[in-house]
């Protein structure tokens, strides 16, 4: 069987080293059962956050060989043996130690966004009706699983930490989703102008890149609401039509 | 071994523990870009050989004033001013190019590219602050949706002069008839790929249907939506691929005016 070096992250916010652990790789297997092979036979106390070794629970975000991933489905077939595989943290969130990060900043973050708030309802038993054309487009971003890969590969929080200027691309997901539904009546558009900071995403699409979900942060979450900002505050053209028309129209 | 940093981000240019090739494509983008921008100001500054008959470069189309006989209004016009050189493209690119410029995707992709804004995922900066599209002149993105507009009508003016090039004249008889030229086919494929590029812009996605919560109930606007989604999913594909033709549109109408291409004719 082949080997595989890896060298892993140890230590925590104030002091670490690479640590280096050699290891046979079976079939199938991912990086993730590697990091627990190491903590079952060589380091008992790795911290490694896991759940569900399936892709969906968004526990086990780390960064091989520098490129945000989940472990678990990172294959190691994919990877070439021939140099050590770097594992470390992600490295924009505060270090906790070894692999686990402190990723509470985006719990807090989703505090501030504005809730659901349905249209008053269709029917007389208090319920609503909803075309599947018109839920389909926000369907996708309820695949989020809140890996906050996208979060940590985004250089405005990863290299110029504006967490408190710019909430990054999981929650312009999360706000995609509330203002395109069909039923929500909510503005939020100037809260992703002033305060959530849509202005300082320069459209890399690394968020896209990375997202495990396969979700078009980009193209479908982002790039519609900037232009819904633009609609508010920098279309004259748009602003003189939207007099004409009613939010419940839209 | 790798580095170890914990601290605050290291702004040093490429800085990143990537082990794979991360710097190919922000390479490539900033080649093709760089070519692409250094052809067309030699091409635009020519103001001759960008005609062949009844074929007219992109780049010069459509001609507001000229000395072709493609032009719209006539000669120079005597308002232009003498110590500025003369030429019809002069009128007409900064549309287009402006439009590319504000593109979503050309965005994206310079900032990488050309200003390292990051050089690529996961791999530092050089520089420390960030105003992203925040402040002057990048808050000017903001208008791409008017150059959006201005892009659409290029497309008709550009399949006018496929049609245009489907009719030959014959140089003895004077009469005028049907046909199909290499020419014919190359000025198509322009058109075909530019409107690939245009309508499936970000700005019309949204202008069409993207900006409403509710599509159902309207067909045409749902349709609408659904077409420029469609083109939109390969939105760089398109913006490469009418990049590179309409660089070789200019070319090959330039190339027969010279007369160094014979342009052959099919039927």
């Amino acid at each position: 069987m082949p080997t595989a070096t890896f060298e892993i992250l140890r230590g925590d916010a104030n002091e670490g080293k690479f640590e280096t652990y050699t290891l046979e790789i079976s079939e199938g297997m991912v990086v993730l059962d590697a990091i627990l092979l190491i903590q079952a036979k060589y380091a008992n106390d790795l911290a490694v956050r896991w759940n569900c070794k399936a892709g969906h629970c968004g526990s086990c975000s780390a960064e091989v060989n520098g490129v945000p991933k989940l472990m678990c489905m990172c294959r190691m077939s994919d990877i070439k043996l021939d140099k050590p595989i770097l594992v470390q943290p992600m490295k924009a969130f505060p270090l906790i130690k070894d692999l686990v990060t402190d990723v509470s900043w985006n719990f807090e973050v989703k505090k501030k966004i504005k809730k659901f708030k349905p249209r008053p309802p269709d029917a007389a038993d208090g319920t609503w009706r909803m075309a599947q054309e018109d839920i389909d487009r926000v369907q996708e971003f309820r695949k989020c699983i809140e890996c906050f890969l996208c979060q940590d590969v985004c250089h405005v929080i990863r290299e110029h930490q504006l967490q408190d200027k710019f909430i990054g691309p999981r929650y312009f997901v999360h706000i995609a989703g509330l203002e395109m539904h069909p039923l929500d009546v909510e503005d939020r558009r100037e809260d992703l102008k002033k305060t959530d900071g849509i202005g300082f995403c320069n459209i890399t699409k690394c968020c896209t890149n990375v997202c495990p979900q396969e979700i078009t942060i980009t193209d479908n979450a982002i790039i519609p609401l900037k232009e819904r900002v633009a609609d508010k505050f920098y279309d004259p053209v748009k602003r003189l039509f939207a007099k004409f028309r009613s939010k419940k129209e839209q | 071994m790798a580095e170890v940093n914990l601290g605050k981000p290291i702004h040093r240019f490429g800085y990143t523990s990537r082990k794979d090739a991360w710097w190919v494509k922000p390479l490539f983008t900033f080649i093709g870009l760089s070519a692409f921008v250094v052809y067309v100001t030699w091409a635009a500054f020519q103001g001759k050989h960008y005609y062949s008959g009844h074929y007219i470069s992109p780049l010069y189309s459509p001609e507001l004033f000229g000395d072709s006989p493609h032009s719209w209004f006539g000669l120079k016009p005597s308002w232009w001013p003498t110590w500025m050189p003369w030429s019809p493209a002069l009128l007409i690119l900064w549309a287009p190019g402006l439009f590319r410029l504000t593109c979503y995707y050309y965005r994206g992709a310079y900032y990488k590219a050309f200003w390292a804004d990051p050089p690529s995922c996961a791999v530092s900066e050089p520089r420390k602050t960030y105003r992203g599209e925040n402040s002057f002149p990048l808050i000017m993105q903001n208008i791409h949706r008017y150059f959006m507009y201005i892009a659409v009508l290029f497309i008709v003016f550009l399949s006018i002069d496929v049609w245009n090039a489907l009719w030959f004249t014959n140089e003895v008889t004077g009469k005028t008839s049907f046909g199909l030229g290499v020419g014919t086919l190359v000025l198509a494929v322009n058109v075909v790929l530019l409107g690939g590029y245009t309508l499936g812009c970000h700005s019309l996605r949204h202008a069409v249907g993207g900006f409403m919560d509710r599509l159902s109930g309207k067909p045409v606007r749902y349709k609408m939506y659904k077409c420029v989604t469609c083109l939109n999913k390969k939105h760089m594909l398109w913006a490469w691929m009418s990049l590179f033709w309409v660089g070789f549109t200019d070319i090959y109408v330039r190339m027969c005016s010279i007369g160094n291409w014979h342009d052959l004719r099919i039927f």
